[in-house]
């Protein structure tokens, strides 16, 4: 596939993001960040990929800027055009500032111990924080210590925290609407919660028979709000409709190993229209899948197509933005795919 | 014992003074803990404590270059393509998919280099840029091994091809002439320039004849007197027979065209044809073989093995791989002369030209400081199927061992050490057993990486590594007071004795504070509540509370009878139980039946009288009271119990 540029970073990439585009833009993003982890020193980078100038994609990414992250970067996402959130394994919670006029980073914001173990013998007792949403300027993170934290980028304090909510790891959170949040943990269920009540409950619980399969990743469909994804330990990836029934409406068994990131594309193909979603996820390790989902009407059945050659290592992360997906890798390596839909 | 073949380096441990004091260690799988101990090194005794450091002391120190990181990953994902390719390939297509690999390998440590390179410009600090440049001149020295050993080994070229090789070895690898060479092209008048002779002879010594040729054109058309001797000595160049790939013509043609043209040399030479340029003439003697005029042009070309190459162009160009050592031992004696003795790097190259494979290996692994080289070296030529005879008096043989060191080594780097699963992975012997002892050393810092783990030994059907790592991360985590996430690790280690652990934490919790945490956990229980009789007896006494809850009460007291009679509940649990049963026999309904009313009573009974401590539970009187109340109850509801079946009968 050589529309695909890759580039060795000498660093085990955990997340990778690409900066969002204006509204108006029309040119595919040409930003996007990384952040790194099980190094000695973390960080979180920067990276311009070349003009798409006549068809012709030129070299391998670029290093624009980088700065040190305290702990692993667990999750990040883009608030805004110029500011990152970070969450990291130390339990903080990090906005950083990208100044474009110098190329350069900086720490905007943070929140020291976001997430935290009521614990007698150790002192620091922080939990890693492992999935951060963004919905600017609201901010909610979740963490091992299964806890819901909710923070506005301009207030020092939280706006909202539930703790002890849920009594397993919440590995991931999505919006589901503007007061309303996903989590999914490690027994295999998943919530809705919604802020407009008080009560430190959860809306409504899923969850998979029998089985508890840790879930690792959700997403909620573009356009569909009630259609949401999840992606298990297992491999096996659940698309549930939280209108209907407390169990998933199908599951597909796309991969060996774990989902460890899923996405569903903020932009659908447009002669598919309606009918297509677009999904891709990664395994933890061996093959790497990275499916492609075509509900056809006409046909009425998946097409799954494996964007991804075969890896030995795992792929940590992906993001997809317009025809650009962007993903790292436990090969401390970095790929762009500028043709998704070529 | 055998014989030590280098004295090996000493080591010092900056800080630590065994002058002073006397040291002690401890081996490590990949490091060595070395402290200072209180013993003196004069007479024994305590000495004054001194500092009470603990040395971490490492080998394989390149491993923690960061800029080598990528030959690293790279060429772990060439050497798992390598060990998974299929061995069917029949023989010329396995060669050639084998010297692609030798190419692919080449070419990362190339990229390495650039990288470093570029990295060296761009520092200030000359500490860094030092550093940088022996690295840089330690990987070239590493390609330049490298691809010496593709030519004689992995793609094992014939005579006449082998020379074609070599020679682009040369060209590939003395490249400081490169710059002159541009130095010289790019000036107003190429012919005028001072170095102008030397680049001609640059491109003759390295057999580039048509750049030659191209040069003294231009100096020819600025001479129209001496054109004549030009069109003499370019047509000589132009004429020279070289071997081609295309195999067209056999060695003994070959051989003949080219004594002939050698003849031809001589000629020119002895009728002194070029006497009136000196250039000229020594080109024309290197032409002919004269190793004195290649002698004297040492400095173009800087090494021995330069002049070993263009030795053989010109003398003997059919040369066989066999008869290489003999010229390659001589070009060495005679270019470097007797004051100077030869570097590790010629004795490896020396070791490669004469066919010795292990000694190439050996040598390498006493120069270099890192085990990557070697042990991607030896696996391919393993695969090359050049190593089978040899067997080391220890471990399995010479590929798993240099495996195994360069493998042990990344995983004691803090990150890498998810490339060395893979290299133990194809180490049919050790591997699993350095896995297994590696893998649990891996420090836990979040759930994240304690999955990536487990999924490792989960793959690989290591059930030892799977508890033991699950249990690390329940242990973690009950101390972070984070039961549910503790019991959900111990059920997935299947660890019966953890599970009734922090059953018994849920339980007493429960008993402390009168309602239970971590519902949405034990109500989704399902079958893993068996996995041990107290997890078991918490699920269906958290039921009984559900049951309880939803005013199912004849359901409810038929579970909490169960859990006494099946003995499911354990005995210390007993009056909990039944002073939960309390409320159901004070109901105005009757719930319990007469044989069940025995049976609590039953229950009761067994509990004060089969204690051992009877006497200190009844001495406390908020247990007396207990007791009484219960009798008291049981007798009333035993009272309603019989007038409603005897009226339910009558009736």
């Amino acid at each position: 596939m050589e529309e695909v540029s890759a580039r060795f970073v000498a660093q085990k990439i955990s997340k990778a993001r690409w900066r969002p585009l204006p509204a108006a833009a029309l040119q595919p993003p040409d930003i996007f960040a990384t952040g790194s982890w099980d190094n000695e020193d973390n960080r979180l980078a920067l990276w311009a990929v070349g003009e798409l100038g006549s068809g012709e994609y030129l070299g391998e990414p670029q290093l624009l800027c980088d700065i040190g992250h305290d702990g692993d970067v667990m999750d990040m996402q883009f608030l805004d055009q110029e500011r990152i959130v970070a969450a990291s394994s130390t339990g903080s919670v990090t906005v950083f500032r990208h100044h474009q006029n110098n190329q350069t980073l900086s720490v905007n914001q943070r929140w020291e111990k976001a997430h935290y173990h009521v614990d007698q013998d150790t002192s620091c007792g922080g939990a890693a924080c492992t999935g951060v949403i963004c919905n600017n300027p609201e901010i909610v993170t979740v963490g091992e210590d299964g806890r819901i934290n909710l923070f506005r980028a301009d207030q020092k304090d939280a706006v909202r925290t539930i703790d002890n909510a849920d009594s397993s790891t919440l590995h991931a959170v999505t919006f589901l609407r503007t007061t309303e949040i996903l989590t999914v943990n490690s027994i295999g269920q998943l919530k809705i919660w919604d802020f407009r009540q008080q009560r430190n409950e959860p809306s409504q619980i899923f969850s998979l028979t029998g089985e508890r399969v840790p879930l690792h990743c959700v997403d909620r469909h573009p356009n569909q709000q009630h259609i949401v994804a999840t992606g298990g330990q297992d491999g096996m990836l659940s698309i549930w409709d939280i209108r209907q029934g407390t169990m998933p409406v199908s599951l597909l068994n796309a991969h060996e190993a774990e989902s460890e990131y899923l996405d569903w594309s903020r932009e659908k193909k447009a002669f598919l229209e309606q009918s297509t979603t677009y999904l891709s996820h990664n395994t933890i390790n061996q093959s790497v899948v990275c499916a492609w989902l075509n509900n056809d009407p006409t046909k009425d059945r998946m097409e799954i197509t494996n964007l991804i050659p075969n890896q030995t290592l795992s792929v940590n992360s992906l993001d997809v933005l317009g025809p650009c997906l962007v993903y790292g890798t436990d090969a401390e390596a970095i790929y762009v795919n500028r043709q998704l839909f070529a | 014992m055998e014989e030590v073949d280098a004295e090996p380096p000493l080591v010092v441990v900056p800080g630590a003074d065994p002058a002073s004091r006397q040291l002690c260690f401890e081996w490590g799988p990949a490091e060595v803990l070395v402290c200072e101990t209180r013993f003196d090194r004069g007479g024994g005794g305590d000495a004054a404590p001194g500092s009470s450091r603990v040395f971490v002391v490492r080998r394989d120190q390149d491993i923690y270059i960061q800029t080598l990181r990528k030959l690293f990953n790279e060429s772990h994902g060439i050497f798992v393509g390598l060990q998974r390719c299929e061995e069917e390939l029949a023989g010329k297509s396995r060669k050639a998919q084998l010297v692609q690999v030798s190419k692919n390998y080449r070419s990362v440590i190339r990229a390495c280099m650039e990288d470093m390179h570029r990295a060296a410009a761009a520092t200030r600090d000359p500490a860094l840029h030092s550093q940088y440049s022996t690295q840089v001149s330690i990987l070239s020295a590493m390609e330049l091994i490298w691809n010496l050993c593709e030519i004689l080994f992995v793609e094992a070229a014939a005579a006449g091809p082998l020379l074609l090789r070599l020679l682009d070895w040369i060209r590939l690898h003395v490249c400081d002439v490169d710059s002159m060479v541009r130095e010289v092209l790019s000036s107003e008048n190429p012919s005028k320039h001072k170095l102008f002779w030397n680049v001609v002879d640059v491109f003759v010594l390295q057999g580039r004849m048509d750049e030659a040729r191209h040069l003294l054109s231009k100096e020819a058309s600025a001479n129209p007197t001496s054109m004549s001797m030009y069109k003499v000595l370019d047509d000589l160049m132009m004429k020279m027979p070289v071997p081609n790939l295309g195999n067209t013509q056999t060695l003994t043609e070959l051989e003949l065209k080219w004594q002939h043209w050698h003849e031809e040399c001589q000629r020119y030479l002895r009728d002194g044809t070029f006497a009136s340029n000196p250039h000229m003439e020594s080109i024309c003697k290197i032409l002919g073989g004269d190793e004195n005029a290649m002698l004297e042009k040492k400095e173009l070309l800087t090494t021995w093995y330069h002049f070993l190459v263009t030795r053989l162009l010109y003398s003997h160009p059919t040369v066989k791989p066999m008869e290489l050592h003999f010229y390659a031992q001589s070009s060495m004696d005679l270019f470097l002369g007797e004051e100077s003795s030869p570097e590790p790097l010629d004795t490896i190259l020396m070791a490669a030209f004469e066919f010795e494979l292990h000694q190439v290996i050996k040598e390498c692994s006493i120069a270099l400081s890192n085990w990557w080289f070697v042990a991607h070296l030896t696996d391919l030529l393993d695969h090359c199927k050049l190593l089978q005879s040899h067997n080391l008096y220890f471990g399995s043989n010479m590929r798993e061992f240099l495996l195994l060191e360069y493998a042990s080594g990344l995983f004691s780097h803090h990150s890498l050490w998810q490339l060395g699963v893979d290299y133990f992975d194809h180490c049919r012997e050790y591997g699993r057993v350095y896995l297994e002892l590696h893998i649990e050393r891996i420090p836990l810092n979040t759930e994240q990486k304690a999955l990536k783990v487990l999924r490792i030994c989960e793959q690989r059907h290591m059930h030892e590594q799977v508890r033991s790592i699950c249990k690390i991360m329940a242990m973690k985590a009950l101390r972070n007071n984070r039961l549910g996430s503790a019991l959900s690790w111990s059920i997935r280690a299947k660890d019966a004795a953890f599970a009734t652990l922090i059953s018994d934490r849920f339980l007493k919790d429960y008993c402390e504070r009168g309602c239970f945490s971590d519902l949405d956990l034990i109500d989704n229980l399902g079958p893993s509540m068996l996995l041990s009789d107290r997890l078991t007896f918490l699920g269906k006494y958290r039921e009984f509370h559900r049951l309880y809850g939803e005013k199912r009460f004849s359901e409810a007291a038929k579970l909490l009878l169960m859990l006494m009679t099946a003995h499911i509940a354990p005995c210390s649990f007993w009056m909990t139980l039944l002073t939960d049963a309390l409320p159901l026999l004070e109901q105005k309904e009757v719930i319990f039946s007469a044989e069940q009313t025995y049976e609590l009573m039953q229950c009761l009974e067994d509990l004060t009288a089969g204690k051992p401590d009877k006497q200190k539970l009844l001495d406390d009187d908020v247990e007396i009271m207990k007791v009484e109340m219960l009798r008291l109850a049981l007798a009333r509801n035993l009272a309603r119990v019989i007038v409603k079946e005897g009226t339910l009968e009558g009736s």
